[in-house]
């Protein structure tokens, strides 16, 4: 239950990020963390507790094996979260050579 | 299995294909991007149109990817709710690849422009066909990093700034999505939509059923742009070069927010009352707040953006009341909206072109030099303010009549008082834009060439004609089919499943 609730901390400090901060980088950090936290999540979903390996073999029996779905979805996860963050961070190196800021306070020539 | 299923992942992989072969040869050669780009669409457009024939003779297909069959491997299904979506984008798709022939002459790198403009095409199609929930969000992401770089296209200040702004509420958004479909996935140990649907009903919902709705309304609603997740659109839609513009207001918001969630809500999870009440509070919120942050501004552009808030919400509105009439009119609505909004981009983005200013006070008489372009967004924003006998009346009509049916009278005055004051804006638009006198500095200034005209041409006629789908016969091949493939909610499951066989 405690690993649970850390994720949930560690996705709450991602929004909180996201939320509060004033700073473009720390905007995309923010994003990083809240990422990894819904990735962490996703496995700890498919854990089973003293879980063994899911590879099938005729001697094994098909009990308390960790669910292998998840891990491989979460490698997709983790690649598309890459293109995103490159992305989002290419924007940031061309809002700086526009603004000459990370402020995003600084930052605002559209409104209304 | 029939070899009438193969036709299903045609719609992903030509859209990647012309992606990919323009990304290698369209650097060298100059007028490859504009082939590839119209010929793509074209060959999409073609294939979605012959795919209502096929839904009509053989109903819903099904085509398992890699030959795992579902519930394993990832299923691909074609019902007559995904032909209607693919019939909408692929439609505008082609009118705005058409259009940006001559649009984009004044960007560098047109080559960019199409590989982007052709994977954000791969995504939607994808979102919209698939029958599995990680693919949907996997296809959700192709079609939202192409469209965060789109809007930062003209690497301007303020383009830059709509694109960040755009690129963290929508990564914020998918990953609301992807943590509803791991709560999902952990409760019912599938993610192949059609099994998770049969496994949703034999377990019950329990507390699962409100912590996973409430995610999938603050994700795909920060997609579709519903009002209190809207900060981003007004910003984002007007940054982007106007061909851009009508593919995210035309089609984007729809299919990757408005289907979506119809599809998880009526098919997957199983709308409730609670749920459908929520979709109307927030349909009208949209219709009302859209409409009355639209009516004040005078940047062409970004008015246009907010009418797309507003339009939503009667979507939104039409959809939620879960009434046969009511869905009807709400997808009704949709394909009109998808074909007058990017009419509209269009013009906004034919007038930017001639006269390089999107200030409506600084217009004036312009339908005076660019008679097609007045002509044909004139059209258009009479059919967005609900002016008979164009197709957004006929659509706003039914969707107010389902409403008063329902009992709805509240939500009924809203949608007219929000079509009213729809009027009223687009009035200000045709009045400071196109009427009037001509001022002397746009003497100059020459109507727009040939590709543009003919894109317009052919939505303007949509829009005169598109009345004819509320027509009876029509009606039944069309758009009757879909509202009831979203009547059959949970049955979708078993529908699936026995086209399997």
């Amino acid at each position: 239950m405690t690993v649970y609730f850390l994720c949930l901390v560690l996705f709450s400090l991602g929004v909180y990020c996201i939320l509060r901060k004033r700073n473009v980088i720390k905007i995309i950090v923010g994003i990083i963390i809240a990422e990894y936290a819904v990735n962490l999540f996703f496995i700890l979903v498919a854990y089973r507790m003293n879980g063994r390996a899911p590879i099938f073999s005729r001697k094994a029996e098909i009990v308390n094996m960790v669910d292998p779905l998840p891990q491989a979805l979460v490698l997709t996860s983790i690649v598309i979260g890459l293109a995103t963050t490159a992305l989002l961070v290419a924007i940031a190196m061309r809002i700086y050579e526009k603004y000459g800021t990370f402020d995003i306070t600084k930052i605002r020539e559209l409104r209304g | 299995m029939t070899a009438a299923n193969n036709i299903l992942p045609l719609f992903i992989i030509t859209s990647l294909a012309g992606a990919f072969l323009t990304s290698l040869v369209g650097k060298r050669v100059k007028w490859f991007p504009d082939v590839m780009g119209s010929l793509t669409t074209f060959v999409l457009f073609g294939l979605s149109l012959s795919a209502i024939w096929l839904t009509n003779i053989h109903g819903t297909l099904v085509y398992s990817v890699g030959a795992w069959k579902p519930p394993f491997g990832i299923a691909m299904v074609l019902d007559s709710l995904t032909v209607f979506m693919l019939v909408t984008v692929n439609l505008v798709a082609f009118c705005v690849a058409i259009y940006s022939i001559n649009y984009m002459e004044k960007f560098t790198s047109k080559w960019k422009f199409y590989t982007l403009f052709l994977l954000m095409l791969a995504g939607m199609n994808g979102v919209i066909i698939t029958g599995d929930m990680f693919n949907l969000y996997v296809f959700l992401e192709i079609a939202s990093v192409a469209s965060y770089a789109l809007v930062a296209f003209g690497t301007e200040k303020f383009e830059l700034e709509a694109a960040f702004k755009y690129a963290i509420m929508g990564t914020l958004g998918s990953l609301f999505t992807l943590l509803g479909i791991v709560f999902l996935y952990s409760y019912t140990s599938t993610l192949n939509m059609a099994d998770m649907a049969t496994v949703l009903a034999e377990k019950g919902l329990k507390n699962i059923g409100l912590m996973v709705s409430v995610l999938f309304i603050m994700g795909f609603g920060l997609k579709a742009a519903l009002v209190p997740f809207h900060a981003w659109l007004p910003d984002a839609h007007p940054s982007a070069p106007a061909p851009i513009s009508a593919m995210l207001s035309g089609v984007l918001i729809k299919s990757l927010g408005v289907y979506s969630l119809c599809r998880i809500f009526y098919s997957v999870i199983g709308i409730t009352s609670t749920f459908s009440s929520i979709l109307m509070f927030l349909g009208a919120l949209s219709m009302v707040i859209g409409v009355f942050l639209a009516i004040g501004q005078w940047d062409f552009k970004r008015l246009l953006a907010y009418h797309s808030i507003s339009q939503i919400g009667y979507v939104i509105l039409g959809i939620g009341l879960g009434t046969p009439l009511g869905i009807l009119g709400g997808l009704f609505h949709l394909f009109n909206h998808s074909i007058f909004k990017s009419l509209l981009f269009l013009n906004s983005g034919a007038v930017e072109y001639a006269t390089g200013t999107r200030d409506l006070q600084k217009m004036g008489g312009l339908a005076q030099k660019m008679p097609v372009t007045g002509a044909t967004s004139f059209i258009a924003s009479m059919s967005i303010a609900g002016i008979p006998p164009f197709n957004g009346f006929w659509s706003k009509l039914i969707i107010i009549i389902a409403a008063v049916q329902a009992g709805r009278y509240g939500y009924a005055f809203w949608a007219v008082l929000a079509s009213l004051l729809t009027l009223a804006s687009f009035t200000k638009v045709m009045k400071y834009a196109f009427m009037g006198n001509l001022r002397e500095k746009w003497n100059q200034i020459k109507e727009v060439p040939f590709f543009m005209k003919l894109s317009m041409g052919v939505l303007a006629f949509i829009c005169i004609v598109g009345g004819v789908l509320g027509l009876h016969s029509v009606r039944e091949v069309f758009l009757q089919l879909a509202t009831k493939t979203i009547l059959e909610g949970v049955k979708y499951a078993e529908i699936v499943f026995q086209s399997l066989q």
